[in-house]
């Protein structure tokens, strides 16, 4: 794709006779292109998919057989806690924005990002919280062994390690914070003329929705993981109750940040999927002005559930029934939002390419995620599931069947857009059809373990766990292996294959589409004229 | 990009930075927010006495155990239950001892937490008189006896006959050591 690029650069610059960009390495480290930067997003997410999913198998490797056999529990907590970290702020959230990145400018008819040079900045922001997180497993004492939510005390225990944790969350915060406030700028103040906002494509109205909500609550996690620093290092006790602190604050301050997280990053993915399943199935979104609504409802009311993530910690009667109801109530926004594309398919002239195959697997697979989060929101039952792997379960049906197998579908959708070239559909339906039944082994026996009481975050178990874990283990690194093959679909689409038509799927809308396979280094610097 | 949509991002910059900024600001504003809210609804009651019980009628058909435990938290202190236990009926005054040392040779200030087993048990357990209720202040070498009075509220849960009454100190910030403690090492 590079080769490509460079070759449409080098046209342009002829004509525009400003051809002085650097080549080579430093093209990629001083570039401001929103494509190039997007590219550079996805790469990113891709290794550090590859790292957190390392870290997933040796846990899942350690819990194959019940007692201690290749890594220590110290270790065992450090490798859940890098997971978490390195999955949610490593992988999910920058593919996202590399997709943002990618896509925004082009479905808008800007010619870039508002600001080019602060979105270079962002990602290169990226790398250097992704090397502190994982050198961390090397320093005294190893890497924070808390779980990524960081709950203190242990976080105020924990060594150098810890410190390292503390200063990638701010690194990547203040990433995520650039990113939002580029694409709520470039969508508010550089569409085409003629595209309003309830013409906007969806999957800019769920970034514009998402990147606001990153601006509200980053700062606050930001301010929830400095005041475990100074409590660590600087004598303050926010979190100590000899000084007058409390622990359990933490908990409340960290899920007023996590809970909107969730949607940071489920709302991007269901953008992804509102524009696959359309494409697919010939049709314009079911209810669009609904879908809107649905996105904002979503969004505000994720900042009024968070307790619902600690029911077991002490909280009145009256409070636990309030999050518990609220927390129902997320579930009627986003009814809205899987009845709408169900009935977008309903009558539809569907074809299963790749990308239709992972939508429709998005759909199925965080529905059932969708129905085990309600479950949990009862308290009663919550109480008797917290902390099982009944949890476990429920967040990776959401997290990487939700989120990943969206990222998945946008990938196959838009790469011979971005490449030129057609990516291989046998390989890419063994991919699918691989990742989905290997996801299913991995993560469906998890909520039979978790309702029969295997607790999460432990290396050991009781021997009755062992052949549901053993099929868990299996279906995990069948899941990881497949994503070489993955990798491989990629590359091979990006070194070359079947040449890709200006708009290759049938029934795809958007200006994105308007735009040659690949797309000119610079596009729609004369915004586009709508109809 | 024309000069105008330039200076139109200009202002959307400096007003998403401004609400950035703010949201830093809230999270720390939940911190003085979640203590009135504590104090407002009288959760997290642990430093003050309690309303004493207002029935003052002995209910001699139950007996309750009280076990009692102490932890130090960072502190140069030997500290320890005067009784490991006692046994009590719900509604009797009960006055019991705990035994403090200070083990370095000058002076340290410690605040104790308590904590109740069963949890619940908590808001049954009212403490009169509490040395957690203030700091305390031990000199070099310094021994002291320190009382808890209580009442066991008859309105106990039935099931519950067994209470753990466990206190830890805490140091006071910067009082028992000038460097840090050596960091627990793992498995220990």
């Amino acid at each position: 794709m590079e080769a490509a690029n460079v070759h449409v650069h080098g046209a342009h610059d002829a004509a525009h006779g400003h051809g002085h960009h650097p080549t080579g390495l430093m093209r990629w480290v001083t570039t401001t292109n929103h494509k190039d930067i997007g590219t550079m997003y996805l790469w990113f997410s891709f290794a550090m998919f590859m790292v957190g999913g390392a870290m997933a198998l040796i846990i899942r490797a350690e819990l194959f057989q019940p007692g201690l056999q290749y890594v220590s529990p110290e270790f065992f907590n450090q490798m859940i806690t890098l997971h978490g970290l390195i999955m949610v702020f490593g992988a999910i959230m920058p593919a996202f924005v590399g997709f943002a990145n990618w896509m925004i400018p082009m479905m808008i008819g800007a010619p870039d990002m508002a600001f080019a040079r602060m979105n270079n900045w962002s990602f290169w922001l990226l790398p250097p919280a992704g090397i502190l997180l994982t050198a961390s497993m090397f320093v005294t004492g190893g890497a924070a062994g808390t779980g990524w939510t960081l709950y203190p005390p242990l976080s105020v225990q924990m060594g150098m390690g810890m410190d390292m944790a503390i200063f990638a969350v701010h690194i990547l915060g203040m990433s995520s914070i650039m990113g939002s406030i580029n694409i709520i700028t470039t969508i508010l103040n550089m569409r085409a003329p003629g595209m309003t906002l309830m013409r906007l494509p969806m999957f800019c109205w769920t970034w514009l929705v998402t990147a606001y909500l990153l601006i509200a609550v980053m700062p606050v996690l930001a301010g929830a993981v400095t005041m475990i620093l100074t409590d660590r290092h600087f004598g303050t006790s926010f979190f100590n109750a000899a000084g007058g602190g409390d622990p359990v604050m933490f908990q409340h301050i960290f899920w007023f940040f996590g809970h909107p997280e969730v949607y940071i990053i489920a709302l991007p993915a269901f953008g992804v999927i509102s524009h696959v399943i359309p494409a697919f199935a010939r049709k314009p979104i079911f209810g669009y002005t609904s879908m809107v609504y649905a996105i904002a409802s979503i969004a505000l009311i994720s900042f009024i559930v968070w307790a619902h993530h600690m029911y077991v910690v002490g909280m009145p009667v009256a409070g636990q029934l309030y999050f518990m109801y609220a927390t129902m109530l997320i579930a009627v926004p986003t009814g809205v939002k899987v009845f709408n594309w169900v009935a977008t398919m309903w009558r539809g002239s569907m074809t299963f390419e790749t990308p239709m195959l992972f939508a429709i697997g998005f759909l199925f697979l965080f529905t059932i995620g969708g129905f085990t989060g309600l479950v949990l929101s009862m308290t009663s039952v919550d109480v008797q599931l917290q902390d099982t792997y009944y949890v476990v379960a429920h967040f990776h049906y959401v997290m990487v069947a939700g989120a990943l197998y969206s990222a998945f579908a946008g990938v196959y959708y838009w790469l011979p857009k971005w490449t030129g070239h057609m990516y291989d559909e046998t390989l890419g339906k063994w991919h699918f059809w691989l990742s989905f039944i290997s996801f299913n082994a991995a993560f469906f026996p998890q909520h039979f373990l978790g309702l029969a009481g295997m607790p999460r975050r432990i290396p050991d178990y009781a021997l009755q766990f062992t052949d549901f874990n053993q099929v868990s283990t299996y279906g995990a690194f069948v899941f990881g292996l497949s994503q070489l093959l993955f990798l491989y679909v990629v590359l091979k689409t990006i070194r070359g294959g079947e040449k890709a038509a200006d708009k290759p799927w049938e029934g795809a809308t958007g200006l994105e589409w308007t735009l040659p396979s690949p797309p000119p280094h610079h596009s729609f610097e004369e915004p586009p004229i709508l109809k | 990009m024309n000069s105008e949509t330039r200076s139109d991002n200009k202002r959307t910059l400096t007003r998403l930075v401004v609400v950035a900024a703010v949201m830093f600001g809230f999270g720390y504003a939940l911190v003085p927010f979640y203590q009135k809210i504590c104090e407002v609804t009288g959760i997290n009651n642990l430093l003050n006495a309690d309303d004493p019980v207002r029935s003052t009628q002995v209910d001699t058909t139950r007996r309750v155990t009280i076990e009692f435990d102490a932890n130090t938290h960072g502190l140069p202190w030997s500290f320890k239950p005067g009784q490991a236990s006692v046994t009590v009926h719900p509604g009797e005054l009960v006055h019991v001892k705990y035994l403090v040392q200070n083990t370095r040779d000058r002076a340290v200030t410690g605040q104790a937490i308590p904590s109740y087993g069963p949890q619940l048990a908590g808001q049954h357990f009212r403490k009169l008189d509490c040395f957690c209720f203030a700091r305390q202040t031990l000199g070099a070498g310094e021994a002291k006896e320190m009382p808890v009075v209580f009442v066991i509220d008859p309105a106990l849960p039935k099931e519950v006959n067994t209470i753990t009454l466990s206190y830890t100190f805490f140091e006071v910030a910067g009082t028992a050591t000038a460097t840090a403690p050596e960091p627990r090492k793992p498995g220990v």
